[in-house]
C-alpha cells in the first residue's frame, strides 16, 4: 500500500529560509535511506505559499486568490510518497525523519487510494463511461 | 499501545530491519543457517521484551546487539568450538565493549556489502531456482513461510523443508559470504535477476480476488529490484529489469475488467495507467543506458514496454521504434516468441505483409507447434491481407489449441467474422 507522508510548514519555510545546512545533511541521508530499502515512489518540498494560489469554489464561480496563506500549520510544506507494507511500516519509517533543529512540527501519514479500495460497482460505473467515451470518439 | 499493536508494529520494524539484521549477522559467523536463526532469536526477544518496555528508538540496532550476545553464547556452548569460531567470539567481544554509537557507524559503512553479499547467496547457483526463490523472499524481503506458501499456492511445510534444504546446501558446500568478482560477476547478477522477475511474474500473473499476498509478489520484487539496483549501481541490467517491472506494474489496474477478464494492452484505458511508476521506469531505464555499452534484454523489454508507456493513445505507439527493438532482442535472445511478437511490432509498423514474411518462417518451428498465438497471429495477418479463408482456418486452428475458454471465444468469432467476410467478397465477386 501506498502513503503520502505530509510535513507541515512552520514560520522558517513559510518565510522561504533554507533549511540549515545540518538539516539538508541529514535529510539527504534519510532519503538515500529510503531509496535503499526501496520504498521511496517520489518526494518533494514545496516553496512557500507566498508563490502558491488557490482557486476557490463556489457553485459555477471560480475566486482565485494569490498566496501566502495564514494557518500556517495546516499548510503542506512537503511530502514523500512510499510503498510499505502497512500504515505502522509507514510509522517506523515517519519516526526516523531526522529532526536535527529541534523544530516542533507534525507529520501526517495519508493512505493512499488503491484501484481495490473503490467496489466493483465504481469500476464498472467508471468502464461504463470510458466505454461511452470510446463510441463518442469512434463515431467521429 | 495495545498487544495486537506492538505486534503489527514489531512486525514492521522486521520488515526494514531483518534483511540488515541477517546480512550483518552472516559476515560475523559465517553461515547464512545460522545468522537467519539468531536473527529469529532476535525478533523472539524483541516480541517478549517490547510489549512491556515500548519498542527502543534504535530498533535495528537492539536487534543486532541481541543476535550477537546469542551468537556468542552460541560459540562458547557450541559443540564446534573449533578455533575459527573462538576467534569470531573473540572479535564480537571486543567489539561489544566499544560504544555503541562508534559500532553503528562501523555497522552503517558495511550494511550496504553484507546485504549485496546475501543477495548473491540467496540467488547462489548452487541452489534449485525454487530455493532461490524462497530464500530470497525469507532473507531479503522478511516474509514468513506462510507468506511465501500462500503466494505460491503450496503447503507451507513445502516451503519450510525448501528453506531448511536450502540453507543446508549453502553450509554443506561452503558458499563463501562474498560478492562475486571478475567473469563470474555477469552470471551470477543474471541468476539474481532471474529470481526477482520470477517473483514478479508470478505476481503478474495472479490478477485479482485471491489471497492479497500474490498479487503483492508484484511490490515484493519490485522492492527487491530497487534494492538490488542500489546496492549495484554500476549493473545495466539490474537497472533495465526495475524499469521493466514499473513499467509492467504502472498497467496492473489496467489490465482486468470488473468481470475480471483481462484486457490486452492495446485496449487499455492509459488514464489508468500508473504515471508515477511510468516514470520510475522511464528514469530507470535511462540510467541503464547511461551506463553505455548495449542495452542487454531487460532493457531491450523495458524499451519497448517504454515505447507504449510513452504513447498518449494506441494509436500513436512508435511501432517502428519497437520492431528495431524486437530486432534487437532477437539478436541478444533468439527465441521463436521473441520473433513472434517482432512479427506484430513489424506488421503494425510495416503492414501485415511483411509481418507474415516473418510469421511463416516459423510455422516449422517444433516449439511453437502448438502454440495458439502462432496461428492466432497469422490468422490476424491473413484476414487483415483480405485472405478471409485462409484467416478462418488458422483461428479455428488457434481455437483448438488455447486452454483458455473466454479465448477460445474470441477466436471463434473472429473465425466467424473470417468466414462472413469470405462470404461476402464471393458475393461481391459473383455480382
Amino acid at each position: 500500500m501506498r502513503f503520502m507522508v505530509i510535513v507541515k510548514a512552520d514560520a522558517r519555510s513559510e518565510a522561504g529560509e533554507m533549511p540549515s545546512e545540518r538539516l539538508l545533511t541529514e535529510m539527504g541521508k534519510y532519503n538515500e535511506e529510503l531509496v535503499r530499502a526501496g520504498v521511496m515512489l517520489a518526494g518533494e518540498g514545496l516553496h512557500p505559499s507566498s508563490k502558491g494560489a488557490r482557486v476557490r469554489f463556489s457553485g459555477t464561480r471560480r475566486t482565485v486568490v494569490d498566496g501566502p496563506f495564514p494557518e500556517t500549520k495546516e499548510l503542506v510544506a512537503g511530502f514523500w510518497l512510499i510503498q510499505v507494507k502497512s500504515k505502522e511500516e509507514a510509522i517506523e519509517w515517519v519516526k526516523r525523519i531526522p529532526n536535527p533543529d529541534g523544530a516542533d512540527t507534525e507529520v501526517e501519514i495519508r493512505q493512499v487510494f488503491e484501484a481495490e479500495d473503490f467496489g466493483p460497482e465504481l469500476t464498472s460505473e467508471a468502464r461504463e463511461q470510458e466505454q461511452r467515451l470510446r463510441a463518442e470518439l469512434a463515431s467521429r | 499501545m495495545t498487544a495486537p499493536d506492538i505486534h503489527r508494529t514489531i512486525d514492521a520494524v522486521w520488515r526494514i530491519e531483518s534483511a540488515k539484521l541477517i546480512a550483518g549477522l552472516t559476515r560475523v559467523v559465517r553461515d547464512v543457517g545460522m545468522a537467519e536463526d539468531l536473527a529469529q532469536d532476535a525478533l523472539l526477544a524483541a516480541l517478549e521484551q517490547w510489549p512491556k518496555s515500548g519498542v527502543p528508538d534504535n530498533p535495528g540496532a537492539w536487534l543486532m546487539a541481541i543476535g550477537k550476545r546469542r551468537a556468542i553464547d552460541l560459540m562458547r556452548r557450541g559443540p564446534m568450538m573449533d578455533r575459527k569460531h573462538a576467534e569470531i567470539g573473540h572479535e564480537l567481544e571486543s567489539k561489544q565493549e566499544s560504544p555503541e554509537p562508534e559500532l553503528a557507524e562501523a555497522l552503517d559503512d558495511q550494511v550496504g556489502d553484507d546485504l549485496l553479499r546475501l543477495v548473491f547467496i540467496a540467488c547462489h547457483p548452487v541452489l534449485s531456482t525454487e530455493a532461490r526463490v524462497a530464500l530470497t523472499l525469507r532473507l531479503l524481503g522478511g516474509l514468513t513461510t506462510d507468506e511465501i506458501a500462500r503466494a505460491f499456492l503450496v503447503a507451507e511445510s513445502t516451503i519450510a523443508q525448501r528453506i531448511v534444504r536450502a540453507k543446508r546446501t549453502l553450509s554443506d558446500k561452503k558458499v563463501p559470504f562474498e560478492v562475486p568478482r571478475g567473469a563470474e560477476l555477469a552470471s551470477r547478477v543474471s541468476s539474481v535477476l532471474e529470481v526477482i522477475y520470477l517473483i514478479f511474474n508470478e505476481g503478474y500473473s495472479a490478477t485479482s480476488g485471491e489471497d492479497w499476498v500474490r498479487p503483492n509478489l508484484c511490490q515484493e520484487a519490485l522492492r527487491l529490484g530497487r534494492i538490488v539496483a542500489e546496492l549495484a549501481p554500476n549493473e545495466p541490467e539490474v537497472h533495465g529489469l526495475v524499469a521493466l517491472m514499473e513499467i509492467q506494474a504502472s498497467r496492473l489496474r489496467a489490465r482486468v475488467g470488473p468481470s475480471g477478464e483481462p484486457i490486452v494492452l492495446l485496449d487499455q484505458n492509459r488514464a489508468k495507467w500508473d504515471y508515477v511508476l511510468i516514470q520510475r521506469g522511464l528514469a530507470a531505464l535511462e540510467r541503464a543506458g547511461s551506463l553505455g555499452g548495449a542495452l542487454g534484454p531487460f532493457a531491450l523489454q523495458a524499451a519497448i514496454a517504454a515505447c507504449h508507456a510513452r504513447a498518449r493513445a494506441a494509436e500513436a505507439t512508435d511501432w517502428v521504434r519497437i520492431a528495431s527493438l524486437y530486432q534487437a532482442l532477437a539478436e541478444v535472445t533468439p527465441s521463436p516468441i521473441v520473433e513472434l511478437n517482432r512479427a506484430v511490432a513489424v506488421s503494425m509498423a510495416y503492414g501485415p505483409a511483411t509481418g507474415l514474411e516473418i510469421v511463416d518462417a516459423l510455422t516449422s518451428e517444433p516449439s511453437l507447434a502448438s502454440y495458439h498465438l502462432l496461428p492466432s497471429v497469422r490468422g490476424d495477418f491473413l484476414r487483415k491481407l483480405g485472405r478471409f479463408d485462409e484467416a478462418r482456418a488458422e483461428l479455428e486452428r488457434a481455437a483448438s489449441l488455447t486452454r483458455n475458454a473466454r479465448e477460445r471465444e474470441l477466436l471463434l468469432d473472429r473465425a466467424r467474422n473470417c468466414a462472413e467476410s469470405a462470404d461476402l467478397t464471393r458475393a461481391q465477386r459473383a455480382g
